[in-house]
């Protein structure tokens, strides 16, 4: 996702003065396209996060389109106040973009992992909240993010996340989720980088007979409601599958929207990371698999329910 | 009307009114709102006298002129004395300020974002000011403008890890057109600054991260008024103006008394203010 994040920030940087990349001080060589072609326009604003959202907001106050840059938790939690009062409370285009969404970064540990950012960047007024599921999602969330005119947090993955779409999504619409694969029986909602493994359960429900609608629901805020309105009409089983927690994500808006509506679901499941700091070694594979959330283990769950 | 960007020699005697008229304004609206700040605001009507009538190049017609100078409120806390100064230069009706701390306002005791115009940035959360400057002056220098951005500091502020951040940053880039003013009045909040965190030297420390450092009297309008017009000064660096101030300056029974930084006159003291002010 990353390489497709600088590929296409490079390119909207040609078409477009006003954008401005932000880096704390990571992606060594990911931008060298961009410095060559606009370095007037790259700052790598150091291992100082919160200076950095400041800035970000004193150029969007400006007329310019900053986008900040660095490793998940520095990007969001450690500048949460600037994100908040800085860029949202004066409703400026900042784009806040993060690399390691959930446990892409297990390996690094939990200073590393990146599990609540979510329910805080949700929570905060005139936020949108962006989780692409694939990098050619991350290529249309940038460009549509640059279309608008309040801040934004683009939730990306690491590197080497396979490509579901085949090309860029031509229509994606920040709130309007994509259906990737059609079914009739269960609909998985799934946000952001661990949409493979839901593709993978719902191909693994086809084989036992079942057939999933799988969707990116890829922002988180502003819900796509239309989309949870069918969802929770049409199939016996909805479920949302994210690699967040389960506190304040994905699931919890969607469990909001489901008592605030007076939704009556047939059958509900929430997959996300449980209330812990995950501390053990190992790569994100292997952390996904002890918390459950491979594309088997939410298969079978599905299954169970629904037996 | 533009002011005329500091190019003329300061008329010290006109900036001393306009600094007494500043303060008897920020009494009154202290004492008829009940709001705390009024010394914090006290201490820096000087810097807020000299920036806005003789320094910055603004038209509070046309607030959201993109050439202006920015001034940032970063000591946010003080916002009746941007308010009583805002509404002096015409950015809204002087009458306005006797709606201050009242239901339904615009005025708030902090600076709002996009409600009052001339307001640059809405602060209140020290340290949050100079990035936002810095993010100012950065975007000037990518669109190849010249104005300039000020930052005024608390002493109190300083304790916040994000101005030295920022500090070292605008170093970094070699920013010369942001100058950041420290209210220097040696309280914060509930203490004496430097027995809280040791901000001393305080010059040396802003020179010690990049910055052209000068100490200055903070009641010298004049001296303000020439310091703060010389940006950039050719230093190739940013500039950071300590300014020594007394909290709760222009009023003998508030002067350096931190009481003041919560406390709001009765209308006696209002009357009694005034007239050492020389108001009545």
């Amino acid at each position: 996702m990353r390489n497709a994040f600088a590929d296409e920030l490079t390119k909207l940087g040609d078409d477009d003065a006003r954008v401005v990349m932000l880096s704390g001080d990571i992606g060594n060589r990911l931008f060298d396209k961009f410095k060559d072609k606009h370095p007037s326009r790259f700052l790598n604003c150091g291992v100082a996060e919160q200076n950095m959202m400041g800035v970000a907001a004193g150029m969007a106050m400006s007329g310019l389109r900053p986008v900040a840059y660095t490793i998940t938790p520095f990007v969001t939690t450690r500048c949460l106040e600037q994100i908040r009062t800085d860029a949202c409370y004066h409703n400026v285009p900042v784009t806040v973009v993060s690399v390691g969404a959930g446990l892409a970064y297990a390996g690094l540990g939990p200073t590393h992992h990146a599990c609540e950012d979510i329910s805080f960047l949700r929570s905060i007024p005139n936020m949108s909240v962006i989780c692409p599921g694939d990098p050619w999602e991350v290529r249309a969330a940038l460009r549509a993010v640059m279309k608008q005119d309040g801040p934004c947090y683009i939730r990306m993955g690491k590197k080497g996340e396979p490509n579901i779409h085949k090309a860029m999504p031509a229509d994606f619409t920040i709130g309007k989720a994509i259906t990737i694969e059609d079914g009739s029986d269960v609909c998985i909602l799934s946000t952001g980088n661990i949409l493979p493994e839901a593709v993978e359960a719902g191909h693994i429900l086809k084989s036992h007979g079942i057939s999933a609608r799988v969707v990116s629901f890829h922002t988180v805020k502003p819900l796509d409601t239309a989309c949870l309105a069918e969802a929770f009409g049409k199939f016996r089983l909805v479920a949302t599958v994210e690699e967040h927690s389960l506190i304040g994500g994905l699931g919890s808006a969607v469990a909001e929207w489901v008592v605030d509506n007076e939704v009556h679901p047939k059958a509900f499941l929430r997959f996300g990371t449980p209330d812990i700091f995950y501390k053990l070694a190992g790569e994100q594979e292997y952390a996904r698999e002890q918390l459950g959330l491979t594309g088997h283990q939410i298969a079978d769950r599905i299954l169970k329910k629904l037996a | 009307m533009v002011v005329a960007n500091g190019k003329n020699a300061p008329d010290k005697a006109a900036l001393a009114a306009v600094a007494a008229r500043l303060r008897g304004k920020v009494i009154e609206m202290s004492s008829a709102a009940g709001a705390a700040h009024l010394a914090s605001c006290l201490s820096c009507c000087d810097v807020l006298a000299a920036a806005y009538w003789h320094v910055l190049s603004i038209d509070p017609k046309k607030p959201d002129w993109a050439d202006r100078d920015r001034f940032i409120l970063s000591k946010g806390h003080a916002a009746a004395a941007l308010y009583a100064t805002l509404a002096f230069k015409g950015y809204f009706p002087e009458a306005e300020l006797a709606t201050y701390c009242q239901d339904g306002g615009r005025l708030a005791e902090h600076p709002p974002a996009n409600l009052l115009p001339g307001v640059e940035a809405a602060t209140g959360s020290l340290g949050h000011g100079l990035p936002i400057g810095v993010g100012m002056a950065l975007a000037a220098r990518i669109h190849g403008q010249s104005h300039r951005v000020y930052a005024l500091l608390s002493d109190g502020e300083n304790n916040e890890g994000s101005v030295w951040e920022a500090a070292m940053f605008a170093a970094g880039q070699k920013l010369e057109n942001i100058c950041v003013i420290v209210d220097y009045n040696k309280w914060q909040a509930t203490a004496r600054s430097n027995e809280t965190l040791m901000l001393a030297p305080l010059r040396d420390k802003w020179a010690a991260f990049g910055w052209d450092a000068r100490e200055i009297d903070g009641h010298d309008v004049e001296a303000l008024a020439a310091a703060m017009a010389d940006l950039p000064n050719g230093s190739g660096k940013p500039v950071a103006l300590i300014a020594h101030t007394v909290k709760g300056k222009g009023v003998s029974f508030m002067e350096d008394d931190n009481n003041w930084h919560y406390r709001a006159p009765t209308a006696e003291e209002v009357v009694k203010a005034h007239k050492e002010l020389g108001l009545a």
